[in-house]
């Protein structure tokens, strides 16, 4: 038989991922754990070295048997818990993430990068107080001797079927072995009235001829009970040639032929039994009615350590290693909690007697029903809206799955710039969209570095200025209106107003004269090519800057926001929406078309008054909101379409900001606030320049989203594409009027 | 068919074992630690446990323990499934009343194999 695990590697994959992280973190606890934060490393190496082995990963369970002894004597208290060996766990943890993630992306990992923890890994294992040693598999080093008789003696307690063993399906094993007589011994059966039916009180000589089994052979198939029984094992001869019958020289291998001989010798059990002996007489039966012996009975080898080469190989037979990986990535599972599915259920089951309700009610509909019509529907929106957030919140996730990598982040960084760092994570159960999660994570740790980096002084320089030595970086999520906020936060040195400054200064992004309020410096560490680290720093000096993690978080719809008080350290604000799904959104009429202004990127709505229109070259209108002059841009002139207003004189403008920069984008009608679900352009036709993506609205129509950011630059360009035309006809009519 | 409870806290392994004996034709009921272990075996005919020994809440000892205290499973073969194979681990196992272990990792057919010495 062979059956195909490979269904099953999916599932393992994700779990030892999370035993992975529980493995790390709980080092990374070690000093303040108990016995129980050893227990849980232990037992999630121990599922994956068990998993791997299934599955025929055979390099994993390699590895991870290492991993587990050395985890075993720290349990067992025979080796001290220090430094050392937490570093070489945290390398191993890495090394085992190394590997599974070569087998979840079918990829080949370098080998020699595990090489040097496995060398540790040894090396102390060597030097434990008590190793491992793997001398123990007799059975595979014992030359094999042909033709051998053994006679063996085995008389079991009285007590034996008790725990749930079963004479005759050990001597079924045996017979794998070779040909088997059985022949029951009854001298110990007391009489009937003393006869207790728990009891066995048979013993038993066996003779068993085989070609090739030692008595280790032997001693496997007796390993669960030798503790419960007399065993004798004896070597009659071993220069006996092979029984005729034996015609395949491997009866190991082959199904065993129906041996009549011990067969009677068996069947002559029962009598032998008295009727009192129910259970085993039952036993007895059962095991005579069924001769068909599984095939390969190699019986479970006595040590793990010599285990990984023998049963890999039968597994690797299986295609399981290879043919996991198909469609990679994108077709990932999700976890989610039965509460989630129960909710769903509850919701859906609720729906259908909305609808049956109302179907009734359309069986013979009247006038005088209109009102429990309206009651149906309003019934209809809200089991609508919650079977809606009920399925939204499928999607979520505990931003903790983007949180835990960070303590082991910083025990590293603060190793590497040796400063001494304490994290506090907060808010970890804060639920964020799973994809949102997988794509905030490398911002997040650019961020993090960064704090470490830049943020946080050397010891002498916070004793200097009078703070504790120890830095502390806080990561913190909540909710704050329709968004999730991360906050990234040190208690280091702040930002240097003057430094960034100057540097924007040389790098050209700001003009001297320049009067920027600290927000506006702050927010140039985020323009292209914007560092002012004083060397490139192994940390977060690799090129890739800020810039690109703003550009990454408003690719997902949110916004990063910083702030930064010298002496007293950062905070970093990362606003991201709640899902990518979905989108809260404010719908605005330009001419006959309805368009969606995504609501996180909405200031203010106003009606633009004439005497804050300024006019400043002809090209670009401006608006002065407050202190700002906010460029107008009418949308109907963006898309070339009929509108109701076309000037800028009264007319309704929605105020919104991306980059850092507001626009008053230029409606004719501010229509309802709504929740639109976000059908993709590109999917469904191509990419179109300032939209995002379309929505279907209730009567069927369709809205196209507004990209903020993109209509942004679009506008720039227009008027920068005016301002080039304008100054080439200007230069024209110059060198008409000289000639 | 024969009814085998499999109790181990790594669905992974619980899957497999439970997808083996099911493709063998045994029935097969899962539990996810000791304490549901215990209270499923009750619920069910159970012929044959398969249990994992490092399992949170209760593990598989002490669910050894527990059951040899039923009258119900008195006789009924349990298996430890585990790679521990320290002869202290298998002597606790025994004295709990264990009828044998299985070391990990196993494969499909050699499990079935092993099974038949407690189970027809």
């Amino acid at each position: 038989m062979s059956l195909d695990l490979s269904q099953f590697i999916p599932t393992f994959l994700e779990e030892s991922f999370e035993g992975l992280e529980l493995m790390e973190s709980s080092l990374l606890n070690l000093e303040h754990g108990d016995d129980e934060t050893i227990n849980s490393i232990f037992r999630a190496a121990h599922s994956i070295k068990g998993g791997a082995g299934t599955f025929g990963f055979g390099h994993v369970t390699d590895f991870t048997h290492l991993v587990e002894t050395l985890l075993d004597e720290m349990r067992d208290g025979r080796r001290e818990i220090n430094n050392e060996e937490v570093e070489v766990l945290l390398a191993s943890v890495d090394c085992i993430r190394l590997m599974i993630e070569a087998i979840q992306n079918d990829d080949d990992y370098d080998p020699s990068s595990i090489e040097e923890t496995s060398e540790r890994l040894s090396f102390l294992l060597a030097n434990g107080e008590d190793t491992d040693g793997s001398g123990n598999n007799v059975a595979a080093d014992e030359p094999m001797l042909l033709g051998k008789i053994w006679q063996i003696t085995f008389i079991p307690e009285h007590h034996l079927v008790q725990t749930g063993n079963d004479p005759l399906l050990l001597f079924n094993a045996l017979e794998d072995l070779g040909e088997l007589i059985v022949l029951a011994k009854t001298e110990q059966l007391p009489s009937i009235t003393e006869i207790d039916v728990e009891e066995l009180y048979i013993h038993w000589q066996l003779t068993l001829m085989s070609d090739n089994a030692s008595e280790a052979d032997i001693r496997e198939v007796f390993e669960w009970v030798e503790d419960e029984c007399e065993l004798d094992i004896n070597l009659l001869s071993d220069d006996t040639p092979a029984p005729p019958s034996s015609v395949d020289e491997q009866p190991v291998n082959k199904a065993p032929n129906t041996i009549t001989d011990d067969s009677e010798t068996i069947e002559e059990l029962p009598s032998h039994l008295n009727e009192a002996d129910v259970a085993l007489e039952q036993a007895a039966s059962k095991a005579l009615a069924e001769q068909e012996i599984a095939a390969e009975n190699n019986a479970p080898a006595q040590s793990s350590s010599s285990q990984p080469t023998q049963a890999t190989k039968p597994a690797a037979k299986t295609p399981a290693p290879k043919t996991q990986a198909k469609g990679k990535g994108d077709t990932g599972s999700i976890r989610v909690g039965v509460d989630k599915v129960d909710s769903l259920i509850n919701l859906v089951g609720e729906l259908v007697i909305t609808q049956s309700m109302l179907s009734e009610l359309g069986n013979d509909f009247d006038l005088s029903k209109v009102e429990k019509l309206t009651a149906g529907l309003e019934q209809l929106l809200q089991n609508t809206k919650e079977l809606q957030e009920s399925v939204m919140r499928i999607r979520m996730l505990p931003i903790s799955f983007a949180f835990n990598r960070f303590p082991r982040l910083i025990h590293d960084l603060a190793k590497k710039t040796g400063k001494d760092i304490e994290l506090i994570i907060n808010g970890e159960n804060t639920e964020l969209d799973k994809t949102v999660m997988e794509q905030i994570g490398d911002p997040l740790v650019h961020l993090v570095r960064n704090a470490v980096d830049h943020g946080i002084e050397p010891a002498e320089k916070r004793l200097a200025a009078g703070k504790s030595a120890q830095g502390t970086i806080w990561l913190d999520a909540y909710h704050q209106g329709g968004s999730i906020v991360i906050e990234i936060k040190d208690d280091g040195g702040g930002i240097n107003r003057e430094a960034v400054f100057n540097k924007a200064l040389e790098k050209g992004l700001i003009d001297v004269n320049a009067s920027l309020t600290d927000q506006q410096v702050f927010d140039l560490i985020f323009e292209p090519g914007f560092s002012t680290a004083q060397a490139v720093s192994d940390i977060s000096g690799r090129g890739v800057g800020m810039d690109v993690v703003k550009k990454n978080i408003q690719a997902l719809g949110g916004r990063i926001q910083v702030d930064s008080v010298p002496g007293e350290g950062s905070t970093f604000k990362v606003y991201l929406p709640l899902t990518l799904a979905i989108l809260d959104g404010q719908l605005v009429k330009v001419g006959d078309e309805v368009f969606v202004v995504p609501l996180i990127t909405i200031v203010e709505s106003l009606q633009a008054k004439a005497d804050l229109i300024n006019r400043v070259s002809g090209d670009m209108v401006l608006y002065r909101l407050r202190e700002d002059n906010v460029p107008v841009i009418p949308i109907f002139e963006l898309f070339n379409l009929p509108a109701e207003h076309q000037t800028v004189d009264n007319a309704l403008m929605v105020v919104v900001e991306a980059d850092g920069q507001k626009v008053g984008l230029m409606v004719d009608d501010l229509l309802a606030q709504q929740q639109v679900v976000i059908k993709s352009l590109k999917d469904n036709y191509q990419d179109v320049a300032g939209i995002s993506g379309a929505t279907i609205l209730g009567d069927g129509s369709v809205a196209m989203i507004l990209d903020i950011p993109g209509i942004i630059s679009m506008a720039q360009k227009i008027a920068a594409e005016k301002q080039a035309e304008r100054i080439a006809n200007y230069s024209k009519a110059l060198e008409g009027a000289v000639n | 068919m024969a009814k085998v409870l499999v109790v181990d806290d790594s669905n992974s392994i619980r899957d497999m074992v439970s997808f083996t004996l099911k493709a063998a034709g045994y029935e097969t009921v899962e539990a996810a630690n000791g304490q549901e272990g215990l209270t499923k075996a009750q619920s069910a005919n159970i012929d044959l446990v398969i249990t994992d020994v490092n399992m949170p809440i209760m593990d598989g000892i002490t669910l050894c323990q527990e059951l040899r205290k039923l009258p119900a499973f008195k006789f009924t073969p349990i298996l430890m499934l585990t790679t521990e194979s320290s002869v202290d681990m298998k002597q606790r196992g025994k004295a709990a009343g264990a009828t044998g272990w299985l070391v990990k990792p196993f494969n499909p057919e050699k499990l079935l194999a092993t099974i038949k010495r407690v189970i027809r």
